[in-house]
């Protein structure tokens, strides 16, 4: 029996893992822009030495944190169809000297290697921002971004509600999830049915899911900004915070450490090595 | 001196048709005076659609008189600039113990309410200490909130709202949705607030068995004042409550019951030491 | 179509090292017609088990017998065993999603593939059962009063014309007056129509007037199980697990203990008031 429980259980993304280890204790902000300077280095590779480098670079950082491996590997599970597509693509319509041949389709030299080299750039990509997110409790995360972007204020853009209206919303998925397998316990036990029929069928079987959703999610935001207007909430004007974001050694070592790795590979990973070269015209 | 006062509030919402027409008009609260002793714990009764409800919600300056007046701690609710000093001196806590808790982790939803008034961060972890130890929830200080029972997220509301320093914390049926352990734990802390922190607490519910220890009574019917007294002169008339639509706690109604059987005891009994004793003192 | 449920356990969390035995080794047998009262508090696994009656959860060992055959049979339809066993969810008014109140109250029937005479049909006989009056049929299920909004809900259920009902926690977040007009409800839909009934609550008070039998789940156990009077007489076995009794019963034994010599096995206030009376004529 699949009940909404186990299927919304997959998702991993957004998910805490509670842990003390050094990677926790390091500023948001130092974890957010780190996370982006790795994956775009990730694109500037051109032979797999950079790849090797990266995938030392992340297992360093996957010990550190203190967060088992199989949490990651969990991640990967939503990403599969998406790797699996892009192997065989990759793998079939890339022109070049073929390898093996059978019927119409050649498989090439060059298309295995661009295939080896996508599935090592997404697999890294999904596992190195998922340990972003394992690591930092959410609320850290939009503090992180909200101090990051805060220079957007000057162009007028709400960076501080935006961050609050984020933080609530993860706060409330894991409610609203519950509250779905919920109500789609109490509408099975009505006899609807939201495993078979075709498309539109399946589609016409949501309503009596959707709707109570919509108004329970609706109901719960006007509760939540009445109590928030109760405990006196009135936008990020004047607002003080219980754990403002200071930079320690720590934060700015590790910024070394990215900024060493950074350059080290994309060095490394642009070296002509003609036997690792990853890919036509990468 | 009062730390809340009503004077003839009055609170109507309009009922509106399919199209928006305004089909009538409903008053939630009816002229409606009353006055709140600081340091007192008050009891609101009422049964769904009494009105309780509404009352509340002035008393925080959610809602804003249509008529009438109301004060808090000497400040008048209906002007702008009172504002937020209204809601920082008079705390609220709702029923739905999820949708009234912001942050993912119990210290940080504490440290909200302090956050937006733009308290020193220093000072807002001493608030947050103080005001979890108030209620018993300090060890569960770094947990999510999603993980606690019904009546620990509502010991962090109340903790929530004790961070702010209020001089008045009103609970709006916090027990409504709680099971026995939880409705006992939120009544322990309740009654905690008004007697250690000293801070007057204004209890609105329908379990009748929750107001047994309120200093003074008020029930709520069609929008108005139906009763009010201390929690004995209340039990005494059992008949009038159960017009009311608010049921009788089994010790009470069973001595209304032996009383109008010829049994002499004494008015309202409200506790089942008390008819215990009663009872044997008869024998003897 | 009796209920026999065999050495029926379930865990969560299975794969992970954070298992939880939500159900251990219920072993139950619930005769036609026959009305159960289910106590627990939060987490006690009595709102476990009630899923596993119809088969929206599987056990993680054990058996469940409907009327002679095993629900975890291969060949074994769970829709069927879905339409002989309503379920009516905690809350169950936050699953209305029709227009009106007359089609939410069909969705059922018409997942059964019924004519849309004999749809219409049960729908309006259900919406009759539970009392609901015809002008309310346009309606939105949105704009009515909470108990209605309730009522509405378990008519949603009894349209399916289920064999068994099970209830949980029906009265949850009513007022008293709400609450006795759902209990009295509940027991015509037994006398009336011969179900069995299910009734899942916390409160030993809402089911000591109404049920044949009572069966107390604690930590994802049987702990008791037996008729009112008997499940009563461990009065403090059950305070322990944080259940109390209806209060006359605690009355009752300090008054025995105090020399009286009262009945300690009544639960209801009159039966209370009858018994101490006798006593107290005795004494004199």
């Amino acid at each position: 029996m699949q009940t909404g429980r186990t299927m919304l259980k997959d998702i991993t993304i957004g998910q805490y893992y509670q842990a003390q280890s050094l990677l926790h204790r390091i500023d948001p902000r130092v974890k957010i822009g780190g996370t982006l300077i790795y994956v775009i280095t990730l694109f500037f590779y051109k032979n797999f030495v950079g790849y090797a480098m990266a995938i030392l670079f992340l297992a360093l950082v996957i010990r550190l944190s203190k967060v088992p491996f199989k949490f990651m590997v969990r991640g990967m599970k939503s990403i599969l169809f998406l790797l699996m597509l892009t192997v065989l693509f990759n793998l079939f319509l890339t022109p070049g000297t073929p390898v093996i041949s059978f019927w119409k389709l050649h498989i090439t030299q060059e298309g295995t290697t661009l295939a080896v080299s996508m599935v090592l750039r997404l697999t890294l990509l999904v596992i190195g921002s998922s340990l972003m997110t394992l690591t930092t409790t959410p609320n850290n995360l939009t503090d992180g971004m909200e101090k990051m972007l805060g220079f957007l204020k000057v162009f007028k853009v709400p960076v501080h509600d935006v961050a609050m209206m984020m933080s609530i919303a993860l706060r409330f998925i894991p409610i609203l999830m519950e509250e779905t397998d919920k109500i789609m316990k109490a509408q099975m036990a009505r006899g609807a049915d939201f495993e078979s029929g075709n498309l539109f069928a399946r589609a016409k079987a949501l309503v009596p899911l959707l709707v109570p959703l919509f108004v329970s999610a609706f109901r719960r935001a006007n509760d939540l900004a009445m109590a928030m207007e109760a405990r006196c909430y009135r936008g990020g004007e004047g607002r003080t915070k219980m754990k403002p974001l200071k930079y320690q050694t720590r934060d700015y070592l590790a910024y070394l450490l990215l900024f060493i790795f950074a350059a080290g590979s994309i060095w490394a990973g642009r070296l002509h090595l003609p036997m690792l070269m990853v890919g036509l015209n990468n | 001196m009062n730390i809340v006062k009503t004077e003839n509030l009055v609170h109507e919402y309009e009922r509106r048709d399919e199209e928006g027409n305004v089909e009538g008009i409903t008053t939630a609260v009816d002229h409606v005076s009353l006055d709140v002793a600081e340091g007192s714990f008050i009891a609101i009764l009422g049964h769904n659609g009494s009105g309780k409800s509404t009352l509340a919600k002035h008393i925080n300056a959610i809602l804003s008189p249509k008529e009438g007046t109301v004060w808090v701690d000497g400040l008048d609710t209906a002007q702008e600039e009172n504002l937020w000093e209204v809601r920082q001196r008079a705390g609220m806590v709702f029923q739905n113990p999820d949708n009234q808790i912001i942050g993912q982790v119990v210290e940080e939803d504490v440290g909200f309410g302090p956050e937006n008034m733009g308290v020193p961060t220093k000072e807002i972890w001493e608030r947050v200490e103080e005001s979890l130890k108030a209620v018993g929830m300090y060890e569960y200080r770094k947990h999510s909130p999603n993980k606690l029972s019904g009546g620990q997220k509502q010991r962090v509301s109340i903790a929530g709202v004790l961070a702010m320093h209020p001089k008045v914390i009103v609970l709006d049926e916090p027990t409504a949705m709680l099971d026995p352990n939880g409705r006992r734990e939120v009544i322990r802390a309740a009654r905690g607030l008004n007697q250690v922190e000293g801070v007057t607490v204004i209890l609105i519910t329908h379990y009748m068995e929750e107001i047994v220890h309120a200093d003074q009574v008020f029930v709520m019917d069609h929008g108005k004042i139906a009763m009010q007294g201390t929690p004995r002169e209340i039990f005494s008339q059992v008949e009038r409550l159960k017009e009311l639509r608010l049921d009788v706690p089994q010790v009470t109604l069973l001595a209304h019951e032996l009383k109008n059987s010829g049994v002499p005891l004494p008015d309202g009994i409200l506790t089942r030491k008390e008819l215990v004793d009663a009872l044997t003192s008869l024998k003897t | 179509m009796s209920i026999i449920v065999e050495h029926l356990s379930h865990v969560y969390g299975d794969d992970t090292t954070l298992a939880v035995k939500a159900l251990d080794d219920i072993n139950l047998t619930i005769p036609d017609g026959q009305f159960v009262g289910i106590i627990g508090h939060t987490g006690s696994g009595k709102s476990t088990l009630m899923q596993h009656l119809n088969g929206l959860l599987k056990g993680s060992s054990g058996h469940i017998l409907f009327d002679g055959q095993d629900i975890y049979a291969k060949d074994y339809q769970l829709k069927d065993l879905r339409r002989q066993v309503g379920l009516v969810f905690q809350y169950p008014e936050h699953q209305l999603f029709e227009i009106d109140v007359f089609s939410d109250v069909c969705f059922g029937p018409k997942n059964l593939g019924l004519s849309k005479e004999e749809i219409e049909e049960r729908a309006t006989n259900a919406l009759k059962a539970v009392g609901m009056p015809k002008e309310y049929y346009n309606q939105s299920p949105f704009d009515l009063s909470g108990g209605q909004k309730r009522r509405v809900a378990i008519a949603g259920v009894l349209a399916m014309n289920p064999k068994v009902l099970i209830l949980d926690e029906p009265t949850a977040g009513l007022d008293p007056q709400g609450r006795q007009e759902i209990l009295d409800l509940i027991k015509s839909l037994q006398t009336e129509s011969k179900m069995t009934i299910l009734l899942v609550s916390h409160s030993m008070e809402d089911v000591a007037d109404y049920v044949d039998r009572i069966i107390v789940m604690n930590h994802g156990r049987i702990a008791f199980d037996g008729a009112p009077k008997e499940v009563f007489a461990h009065y403090k076995e059950l305070e322990e697990m944080g259940l109390a009794c209806p209060q006359v019963t605690y009355v009752m034994h300090d008054l025995k203990e105090k020399g009286f010599d009262v009945d300690v096995n009544a639960t209801t206030v009159e039966e209370a008031k009858n018994s101490i009376l006798r006593a107290l004529r005795r004494e004199s």
